[in-house]
């Protein structure tokens, strides 16, 4: 995993990466054109102009063309910001911002995100999300899934470490319950505030297997720096086999810790 | 010591009545900034808890609107008396503006008792919430205003620094009431009436 | 106020004077401590960023057992020194030093005017700062420490925080009251007290500059008063304007009535904080470009323009303030609109640049230092609005935002640009100030020395937001990604560590020549402008008689005259 990051940008683990990575070099190669021609200017100007004898300023006469000559900069930064930005770049933020696959034909999970934990819910092979309750929440039952809903009975609940399956985007729909997080995954390139009070939805595709990091990108108090998640890709089969184990091992749990209970029970 | 004053003026206008415009401005912008906020979430969020229209004393702030707009023609009205020199008409209008002043509090604070005694405080509701802050902003305002026209009833009736020939300071105060009714004309039909 | 006879006590001419230039100088000491220690809250973040969990030498064990026990920093000392640092530079170090001092001390004076409109209320203006300085340092005092929610307060982080955070936001309207009262102050001296044959566009850029920036005080910071009442009002009262239904903090239910909306604060917040930015650089560029003129004995180059673009940009600037909040899940269709506004506004931002640049050409450039700090400036901000393109571009931002990079951008435009500028303002009016001048030589080491060192802090963090690393992050390297670029912390934090050894010339430098330095004449610099018509330092009310201006701000090397500068109000 160590091998995804590097001095520049991590590797490109999703479908939009690579645009991500285009628009971020496209602006950059930009910005030190724009510089260097400054800065060369400048630095002729420095020398060209310095104070020496016989050379003294010249006071300037002022020409219309001299006037509107100075806007040719202005003039083709601002040309080349609107094709940035309306016919490079609205295209790229509408994919990823605006347009959403259908829940049937990705993961589809709900991340909760809290001080300082991404609670990941599963809404399991019927595809509905378990009725959640605030006043179900405690330690055990992170987002309050109450287990009298049908539909939560297949349902799996997971912090900071899940899987996906590869060929798939995942689709999130995203908000803590707390204070502002933020869900960022570098390889994917992908940053969405979660809000609390809002349900966002923000999806990647993955195009890669391996572990990836997850961290918050918005102060949310003393445990920021480490609120850290990892996102599994997996392929489809792995990705199976550890989602029915993991809800068999939940299961298991649940029945002996009801056991327990029963066993705890004072005779009447 | 230099003896040179300020006596440059390059627009005409006072130093003073420029000073309570730009000052009026920010106060746009801070009532401005509340009552957007107001809007925003009353469009918006999902209980903002308006309460029912007979809970909200609309005759009772109908008529603390009428007792603001006169208390702003008896303002024009003493500064005009000023201007003019009769200043016993002057100290009745002020006289009359204070009063006003005072009356719109009480109407307020009976409102608040009222309000509260239904279950709307400031952290019954949204609303609630708006609608105190909203209100009791206006009410420190009106304080404030009620203060600046007593200084300058004393001060006319001195005769020193406020005169017929020197009204501007009674002009400024003038303004500055002007505005605090114009906020509430604006509050009125937000938190009342729509 | 009877001034003919009365010899001012010490009080009313050193505490409490109503002489703009007395209280010019007791803003500028005031915030230059308050930069010193907002930089010595950032040097201690730098050491735990360099060598986390290691004690801080030498001053480790002499912090209290809060923020550093055993000499180590604690995650939540170190938000509270991140949002303090934040806080103090802008609001009590760079915008009083641009504005409350040079502003306050150099305005009247290049507009030949005795003194501000209304010198009680600059006074007030002084104090009321002063003592929001007071409450935001007091807040350290607060039990659970000061406000640690970034300078930025997001609810509802900021709704639950320690008692410090309330404290801050009794701090922030002492200094939105203090701003009110000086922009106010501004507009109107600027407007009304200008010297006969001083039209608009005879003002020297620094005048624009100053008024543009009033405008935007003026008009933006109530804003943010009224979202600081109602974050108030949620942190004592229990309301929820920015808190909505269901929160659960700490396994605990919040038992509000609910129904606000978080991104309410944002819009609130940047609606300010956005012109302030504008706030930050604009007296800044006033300051360059009087160095400028001054320097390469010439008029700049499109001075219209230079003013025309201020004063667009100051328009604009309440355009554009959800680009710092592209991904806060506010609609998509604001985001394309704040990018397009954003986009626009670069333009007269680098229509200014190159209008400085190119005031270069033709002249005849003297190296002196104030001219270094000015001509230091241009590349600077050059890499700091360079870099805000990306910022400013939804689709890059989306990975960019939050990160170093966003830190290094605003550094770079703040840091090497404003603050050099304003350094620069220093030694340029020191002869004014004081009558002495600084010592060439030891301002020349220090503006080398400092831009190099802001250099060495600042651009390692354009890396270190491409490889992706987060802001306000307590301990960077236990998140995997950030630990190959770890070696640039420690070299960011040695950068850090000898900038500010570096500041320690100009401290000495500043008070020695107060008191040693070289006397000088009315007009060391051979400018033009209104404030060199009067003796070093200024009397109370400045000028004997009531100066008349006859030209332009920068008629030098006018062709056919002995002198190559020509002073506004020279009759002849």
């Amino acid at each position: 995993m160590t091998g995804n990051y590097g001095w520049g940008l991590p590797i490109e683990a999703s479908t939009f990466a690579h645009e991500m990575d285009s628009s971020l070099i496209l602006v950059h190669i930009s910005m030190v054109v724009i510089f260097v021609l400054w800065g060369l200017f400048f630095a002729y100007c420095l020398v060209r102009y310095r104070s020496r004898p016989g050379h003294n300023a010249v006071y300037p006469h002022h020409s219309a063309k001299h006037a509107l000559g100075s806007f040719v900069p202005d003039v083709i930064v601002l040309a080349f910001e609107i094709w940035l930005i309306f016919i490079f770049g609205m295209p790229i933020w509408a994919h990823i911002k605006d347009s959403f696959p259908k829940p049937e034909d990705s993961t589809h999970i709900r991340i909760t995100a809290q001080q300082f934990a991404w609670n990941v819910h599963y809404p399991g092979p019927d595809g509905k999300f378990g009725r959640t309750d605030p006043s179900l929440v405690d330690s055990t039952n992170p987002i309050g899934l109450d287990p009298k809903d049908p539909a939560s009975a297949d349902d799996l609940v997971v912090v900071n470490d899940f899987h996906v399956p590869l060929g798939k985007p995942i689709l999130v729909d995203l908000t803590s319950q707390d204070v502002i997080h933020s869900f960022f995954v570098p390889e994917f390139r992908i940053k969405q505030d979660a809000v609390p009070g809002m349900m966002i939805p923000v999806w990647v595709e993955p195009t890669l297997k391996g572990q990836f990091e997850l961290v918050c990108s918005q102060l949310c108090g003393v445990g920021h720096y480490r609120m850290i998640g990892h996102v599994k890709v997996d392929s489809p089969e792995e990705y199976r086999a550890w989602y029915n184990g993991l809800k068999q091992t939940q299961q298991e749990a649940q029945v002996k810790a009801a056991a327990a209970a029963v066993a705890a029970q004072p005779w009447e | 010591m230099s003896s040179l004053e300020a006596t440059q003026n390059q627009t005409g206008i006072p130093n003073g009545k420029l000073g309570m415009w730009l000052f009026l401005a920010s106060e746009v912008m801070l009532f401005g900034g509340l009552l957007s906020s107001y809007v925003i979430l009353r469009t918006g969020s999902p209980n903002f808890g308006m309460p029912a229209r007979e809970l909200l004393g609309v005759p009772w702030a109908t008529l603390n609107t009428f007792v603001l707009i006169t208390s702003s023609v008896s303002m024009v009205l003493a500064l005009s008396a000023m201007q003019d020199g009769r200043i016993p008409a002057f100290r009745n209008f002020m006289l009359l503006t204070i009063t006003l002043g005072f009356v719109f509090l009480g109407i307020k604070s009976y409102e608040y008792w009222h309000k509260i005694s239904e279950g709307i405080t400031i952290t019954s509701s949204l609303f609630g919430s708006f609608y105190f802050t909203l209100t009791g902003l206006h009410a420190l305002h009106v304080i404030g205003g009620i203060v600046f026209n007593i200084y300058v009833l004393v001060q006319g009736l001195k005769g020193k620094i406020i005169n017929p020939d020197h009204p501007d300071r009674l002009e400024y105060a003038g303004l500055y009431w002007h505005f605090v009714d114009v906020v509430w004309v604006f509050l009125f039909p937000l938190i009342y009436l729509i | 106020m009877n001034s003919t006879h009365h010899e001012p006590t010490f009080v009313q001419r050193y505490i409490f004077s109503l002489d703009h230039k007395v209280i010019g100088l007791q803003y500028m000491i005031t915030s230059m401590i308050f930069l010193l220690v907002g930089f010595s809250f950032m040097l201690i973040m730098r050491w735990q960023l360099a060598f986390p969990g290691h004690p801080i030498p030498v001053i480790g064990h002499w912090l209290p057992g809060w923020i550093a026990p055993g000499g180590v920093l604690v995650p939540d000392a170190y938000n509270m020194l991140g949002a303090m640092h934040g806080t103090i530079m802008i609001f009590l170090g760079v915008v009083p030093l641009g504005v409350g001092a040079f502003g306050n001390y150099v305005l009247p004076l290049q507009i030949g005017a005795p003194d501000m409109a209304f010198p009680r209320l600059n006074m007030m203006s002084y104090w009321v700062y002063f003592m929001g300085g007071i409450v935001m340092l007091g807040s350290f005092l607060c039990p659970g420490g000061p406000a640690q929610s970034g300078w930025t307060s997001y609810a509802p982080l900021s709704v639950i925080a320690g008692s410090g955070q309330t404290v801050w936001i009794i701090g922030m309207i002492f200094l939105i009251t203090s701003s009110l009262f000086g922009s106010i102050n501004f507009l109107v001296t600027a407007i009304n007290m200008r010297a006969p044959g001083l039209t608009w566009f005879r003002l020297p850029v620094f005048v624009w500059a100053q008024v543009v920036t009033a405008i935007l005080l003026l008009i933006a910071f109530p804003v943010l008063e009224a979202g600081s009442i109602l974050q108030l009002l949620d942190r004592v009262a229990g309301t929820s304007f920015f808190i909505p239904a269901g929160l659960i903090i700490d396994g605990v239910p919040m038992t509000r009535a609910g129904g606000g909306s978080v991104l309410l604060w944002q819009h609130l917040f940047w609606f300010l904080a956005h012109p302030e930015v504008y706030v930050l650089i604009l007296p800044a560029m006033g300051i360059v470009a009087e160095i400028l003129a001054n320097g390469t004995r010439k008029p700049l180059f499109g001075y219209k323009e230079i003013v025309g673009s201020m004063i667009f940009i100051g328009l604009l600037s309440f355009f554009v303030w959800a680009h710092h909040m592209f991904l806060s899940g506010m609609k998509s269709s604001l985001a394309k609109g704040f990018t397009t506004t954003t986009m626009i506004i670069s333009v007269p931002s680098v229509a200014i640049l190159t209008c400085l640049i190119l005031s270069l050409m033709g002249g005849s450039i003297r190296y002196r230092s104030p001219m270094l700090y000015a001509l230091g400036f241009l590349p600077m901000f050059g890499i700091g609005g360079l870099t805000g393109l990306p910022l400013g571009f939804t689709v890059t931002d989306i990975y960019l935002h939050d990160t170093y990079y966003v830190i290094g951008h605003f550094h770079y435009v703040v840091v090497t640009g404003s603050l050099i500028a304003l350094m620069g303002g220093v030694v340029y009016w020191f002869p004014k100030f004081y009558g002495r001048r600084m010592n060439e030589c030891w301002n020349k080491i220090h503006f080398w020395l400092t831009i190099i060192f802001m250099n060495g802090i600042f651009f390692p963090m354009f890396i270190q937001g491409i490889a992706g690393v987060q802001r306000r992050l307590y301990d960077p390297t236990i998140q995997l990604h950030n630990v190959i670029v770890q070696p640039t912390n420690i070299f960011m934090s040695a950068s850090a560590l000898c900038l500010m050894l570096t500041q320690s010339i100009f401290v000495v430098n500043f008070f020695y020549s107060m008191f040693k330095g070289e006397k000088t004449e009315e007009n060391p610099w051979q400018a033009t402008t209104l404030e060199w018509a009067c003796p070093s330092p200024p009397p109370h009310g400045n000028f004997t008689s009531l100066p008349t201006v006859y030209r332009g701000p920068y008629e030098y090397s006018v062709p056919g005259r002995s002198t190559d500068w020509w002073p506004q109000n020279a009759s002849n």
